[in-house]
């Protein structure tokens, strides 16, 4: 019994000194086990008298529970040592790229002509497509160009045969809609088209999008709200100036040229603009009547607007490409800039 | 068209600075192209006389001459020009004074003899382009010692305008002046064009055999001119102002009148004239040796001048070169027609001619014009060269001349098509200016349009031209409105967009190739392919179009491995070209190419080449998207631009819809490519068609799998034997899934294992050992039946 402070003490240097949880196992059924030092001691009160043995009992169970409680402490203490050096030794650089496939991209055409769409869709165009060769009816006589107009020499055409022709633009997609169904019709029609011309500024191929609208009392005023709404979402720039020339196009009466504030020196003056601060940048008119009759639509009841567009011309603005040459090489190093 | 603002002005002349009357034209439909100073800048140059010249004591070429510049003493310069002459007026540059290209005139000595200024020739002066043989000689009456810039008019700025082919009417200074006042609610005022007495009564007859392509012909005979006078400074600039150089009087006065009033004119020598001159259509075989020199066969639908020994001019294009006026010509055979734009229209450009004179009647020339316009070059002929005019020819078809147009022209159509009222009083004043005749009627107007405007004939035409001069930027501006009607949406579609958006997904960029490729490059890789061929391609190389998306796309793998780019993902979407014309498809095709590294390089491997298995991995994806995949199959198959043992069809219920492959070494090595390429190409409307999804319930029971393993040959397709074991593994299976292909060790040579997992499941039971045994021993013997195949223990 005397020696039970010497005990205690011998066992906490022993469990401070344990360097892992199997070490405090031991140590645990060494002095507190059934067979242990501890209780070993409690088994020898009987041969105490009565009166001291409540005093003795109660010592050693105060000496039990320290040390339990001791044992306790260290596990917990070995325990987050363990876990911390697992955690270190596992730890990795994240400073690593991801592994596995690098995403690619669209053409900044496509990505262009997704946008144009989405902005029309979203408030009730369709999107209609057509065939790319063209005959010489739905490319020019639907659209009010009859043969020999002067027109013609406007858009230098690629031809197979008399009548057979590369589209010259997408508004052969306007004839076939609007022969196909009834107004009121919405539509956007994206697409390849092509002139045979190439230079600088011009490549056989380029992409347009056409919109045509109709429906009862369209007016003109509706005309000009599109476009200029379309060309403000389409630069995000709610402010953008946007200015109506009248022109000439055989599908449409009346018709205009639609010229934006420079967006590159917003109206100042520079290279792009060529110092004026405008960009020419579609046209758009009113549907002919002539047009309509083509397709069988009463003139006197409907009337419509259609527009016209390139892409590629969007696209430069919109990305400040500053040659058109570059959308047809398909360049990996230009085409990433738009992924 | 090019015109001097100093002579618009002279017919109108508005309260606006040369921009502020470019801008508004330009905001009327007249887009000005241009607006540039007639001269450049120079000044300290002076009218002089020339007083005496002599040879230089130690020059050959050079002369010293002394000239009056006004100042008080003769002023002593070198000249090295060969046409410097005694009493000569010249522009003269005075020392101080600055020529175009900041050349500053100094005293100096030319070998050893002091010049004290330089006499200029017109390209020094910045007034052509080109050198001048000479010194520029001014009319004598130029008065000595007035500022040259003040006495020329140089002051002024030449307005270019593009015009678009309905304003034919703008052709011309009379045209133009006519827009500007409208534009500014200005009256416009002309030249006098009186008629001119005739001398004498001979005339030179005239036929019109066609006349539904030439309705008028006006000809009239001018004697005794002298063609070799000098035509007037004044027209001589106008003209340069214009883009017209001066070649002699006769076709100066032509041009000046032509772009004066828009009426092209043809002068003929009377000598050259023989019979009568006949408007005709060409005769098989006919030719023409034009004024420019070539010799042209004509086709029958050409219309012609003619006499009795054959064409003299193509009407309304261009003269011939043996019926023109030279030097020698005493009689002048004066022609103004009106040629229908149908007869004109598309005759130049098939000849691969262009004039002035065709550019007008194409566009429609005013028939009213026709007598005014000769009586207008006869005064100036007459002014400038002498001689006498004999009275107007004509010949005419009233029944072929344009009809009056009449256009009821309804107020409330206007209202409505501009959403806006605008005042009776201005719209009636708007088209009184531009020349129409209007009568106000209950509903609006009734409008009788003039002779010159061949653009205007119904209502539209109308509203055009009020809403133009109202201005386009004054009207309002409104946002359509429409019902909010909601249509269905095709569930099971699968977009264009979501394919694209998938390739990218995949690590693909995507390419737009041109449609039209190089035959050659077509041939190798499809030599069956048909496809149309472009009449007028641009190149030959861009000539045929595609028959398939591999041509492209193999350019474009080209072009970036050529340019240090090792791994290459490309896709593309467009239509595919097949068959003759009359037989033509015009097929959507999404395709791709790629070769290089599985992943990028990186730490992290993936640094094997891609392999057939890679590719199709990417095309599956685009397949699930529809999630219909049993719909598809891939098949063993040859195509000339694969490698025929890596090359499979893509069928979708069972429709040939596209291949997949590597390209074939063959052809590899003739482009010259070092690494393999993949290339896949299937139809979009198959890539779009799938399927809404279906539920079935989920089953409670549990799952049993066997696997099994078969040792077959290695030419037996795995599709072959997974359609076996579907087949024979009755109503419960519920997934047939390969897991493992090996060939080595083990494995007898020319031979692989197949491990299949296959999974059943009961609705409703727990599917019992024997039912399964059952089934497994029917696949096991099917296949070892089909594909002589031995189970793999």
């Amino acid at each position: 019994m005397d020696h039970l402070p010497t005990l205690v003490s011998e066992a906490r240097d022993a469990i401070q000194a344990a360097q892992s949880v199997a070490a405090l196992d031991e140590l645990r059924v060494r002095y507190l086990g059934k067979k242990g030092e501890v209780t070993a001691l409690l088994k020898g009160l009987g041969k105490l008298s009565p009166e001291e043995r409540p005093v003795a009992g109660e010592r050693i169970n105060q000496a039990k529970q320290i040390l339990a409680d001791e044992i306790d402490a260290k596990r917990q203490q070995l325990e987050a040592a363990a876990l911390n050096a697992r955690l270190a030794a596992e730890s990795i650089d994240v400073t690593l790229p991801g592994r596995g496939q690098a995403s690619g991209g669209l053409h900044p055409v496509t990505r262009t002509l997704e946008r144009i769409e989405g902005l029309f869709t979203r408030i009730g165009y369709d999107v209609a497509v057509g065939p790319e060769i063209e005959d010489d009816y739905h490319n020019f006589e639907a659209l009010n160009i009859p043969a020999h107009h002067p027109a013609r020499g406007m858009a230098d055409t690629f031809y197979f045969d008399a009548t057979r022709l590369l589209r010259t633009h997408t508004s052969p997609v306007q004839v076939r809609t609007m022969k196909s169904s009834e107004p009121p019709i919405r539509i956007v029609c994206p697409g390849r088209v092509y002139r045979s011309d190439s230079d600088l500024t011009h490549t056989p191929m380029f992409h347009q999008v056409e919109g045509l609208l109709v429906d009862e009392g369209v007016s003109f005023a509706d005309l000009k709200g599109t476009i200029e709404g379309f060309l403000q979402a389409f630069f995000e720039r709610d402010d953008l100036s946007v200015r109506f020339r009248p022109s000439y196009f055989p599908f449409t009466e009346p018709s205009a040229e639609v010229d934006i504030q420079c967006v590159m020196c917003s109206g100042a003056g520079c290279r792009v603009c060529s110092h004026s601060g405008w960009i020419e940048i579609m046209g758009c008119g009113m549907v002919h009547p002539e047009v309509f009759r083509h397709s069988g639509i009463d003139t006197e009841r409907f009337t419509g607007f259609a527009f016209g567009m390139g892409a590629e011309r969007l696209a430069m603005l919109r990305y400040g490409v500053n040659d058109l040459r570059l959308f047809f090489e398909n360049d990996l190093r230009f085409l990433r800039q738009f992924a | 068209m090019k015109f001097s603002e100093q002579w618009l002005r002279e017919w109108v002349s508005p309260q606006l600075d040369t921009q502020a009357v470019a801008d508004q034209i330009t905001m009327a439909g007249l887009e000005v192209d241009a607006v540039e100073p007639v001269a450049a800048a120079f000044n300290g140059v002076v009218v002089a006389e020339v007083l005496t010249k002599e040879q230089h004591p130690d020059a050959d070429k050079l002369s010293v001459c002394t000239v009056d510049d006004g100042s008080a003493e003769p002023v002593q310069v070198v000249c090295g020009a060969p046409n410097v002459a005694i009493g000569q007026k010249v522009p003269f540059a005075q020392v101080g004074g600055v020529l175009p290209g900041d050349f500053k005139i100094k005293k100096a000595k030319l070998r050893g003899v002091e010049s004290r200024g330089m006499i200029c020739s017109e390209s020094e002066l910045g007034l052509v382009d080109d050198t001048s043989p000479g010194i520029f000689v001014l009319p004598f009456a130029a008065p000595t010692g007035e500022d040259f810039r003040a006495y020329m008019r140089l002051d002024d700025s030449t307005i270019e305008v593009d015009l678009t082919p309905n304003r034919g009417d703008c052709l011309s200074l009379k045209g133009l002046a006519r827009e500007v006042g409208v534009l500014n609610r200005l009256a416009v005022s002309g030249p006098v064009c009186e008629s001119v007495t005739a001398a004498f009564d001979d005339t030179f007859p005239v036929t019109i055999e066609a006349p539904e392509h030439c309705p008028r012909y006006i000809g009239r005979l001018i004697r005794g001119v002298n063609v070799n006078a000098t035509p007037p400074l004044w027209m001589v600039e106008r003209l340069r102002r214009s883009g017209i150089r001066s070649i002699d009087p006769v076709v100066d006065v032509t041009n000046y009148v032509m772009l004066e009033l828009g009426q092209p004119l043809h002068a003929f020598d009377r000598d050259n004239l023989h019979g009568e001159v006949v408007v005709r259509l060409a005769k098989e075989g006919e030719s023409i040796t034009l004024l420019d020199g070539q010799d042209i066969a004509l086709r029958p639908e050409t219309l012609l001048i003619a006499d009795q020994n054959g064409p003299l001019a193509m009407a309304g294009v261009m003269g011939g070169e043996n019926s023109g006026v030279s030097v020698n010509t005493q009689t002048i055979f004066l022609e103004s027609a009106f040629f229908t734009p149908l007869a004109i229209a598309g005759q130049a450009r098939s000849y691969g001619l262009h004039t002035d004179a065709s550019h007008r009647f194409e566009r429609g020339v005013d028939p009213d014009l026709t007598a005014v316009a000769i009586e207008r070059a006869t005064r100036l002929l007459l002014d400038i060269c002498g001689g006498d005019a004999g009275p107007l020819n004509e010949a005419k078809s009233d029944a072929h001349l344009p009809e009056k147009r009449h256009i009821n022209f309804r107020a409330e159509r206007l209202r409505s098509a501009l959403s806006k009222s605008l005042p009776q009083q201005e719209v009636s004043d708007i088209l009184q200016r531009l020349g129409l005749k209007v009568d106000v009627t209950e509903l609006g107007w009734d409008v009788e349009v003039p002779s010159w405007r061949f653009d205007i004939a119904i209502e539209e035409d109308l509203i055009e031209e009020v809403a133009r001069i109202h201005g386009y930027n004054n009207l309002p501006v409104r946002r359509p409105a429409a019902r909010l009607a909601l249509r269905a949406n095709d569930e099971a579609r699968v977009t264009q967009s979501q394919l694209r958006h998938q390739m990218v997904a995949r690590g693909y960029q995507e390419a737009v190739t041109y449609s039209f490729v190089a035959p050659e490059l077509q041939a190798s890789l499809l030599p069956e392919a048909v496809s149309p061929i472009l009449a007028n391609p641009i190149s030959a190389d861009l000539s045929v179009m595609r028959a398939s998306l591999f041509p492209g796309l193999v350019r474009a793998l080209q072009h970036n491995l050529n340019r240090q780019q090792t791994r290459v993902r490309l896709f593309e979407t467009g239509l595919v070209f097949n068959g003759h014309l009359d037989s033509l498809s015009q097929t959507p095709m999404l395709g791709a190419i790629a070769c290089g590294t599985r992943y990028p390089e990186g730490w992290a491997g993936g640094r094997d080449e891609i392999d057939f298995y890679d590719l199709k991995g990417d095309l599956e994806s685009l397949v699930v998207l529809g999630g219909n995949s049993q719909a598809w199959r891939f098949e063993p198959t040859d195509h000339p631009s694969l490698h025929p043992g890596q090359c499979a069809k893509v069928m979708h219920n069972d429709r040939e819809v596209g291949w997949i492959g590597t390209l074939h070494p063959r052809i590899r090595a003739r482009l010259g490519l070092k690494v393999d390429a993949l290339m896949f190409e299937v139809r979009l409307d198959a890539l779009s068609e799938g399927a809404i999804p279906s539920f079935e319930p989920l089953s409670r029971q549990p799952e049993v799998r066997r696997d099994l393993a078969f040792i077959v040959k290695e030419t037996v397709p795995v599709q072959a034997l997974l359609d076996v074991a579907t087949q024979q593994a009755g109503e419960h299976i519920k997934q047939v899934k390969l897991f493992d292909v090996y060939a080595g060790k083990g494995v007898a040579e020319g031979h692989k294992s197949i491990a299949l997992g296959l999974t059943w499941q009961h609705p409703s039971r727990t599917l019992n050992d024997d039912e399964i045994n059952q089934l497994v021993s029917a696949i096991v013997s099917q296949v070892r039946s089909e594909f002589s195949a031995e189970l793999r223990s």
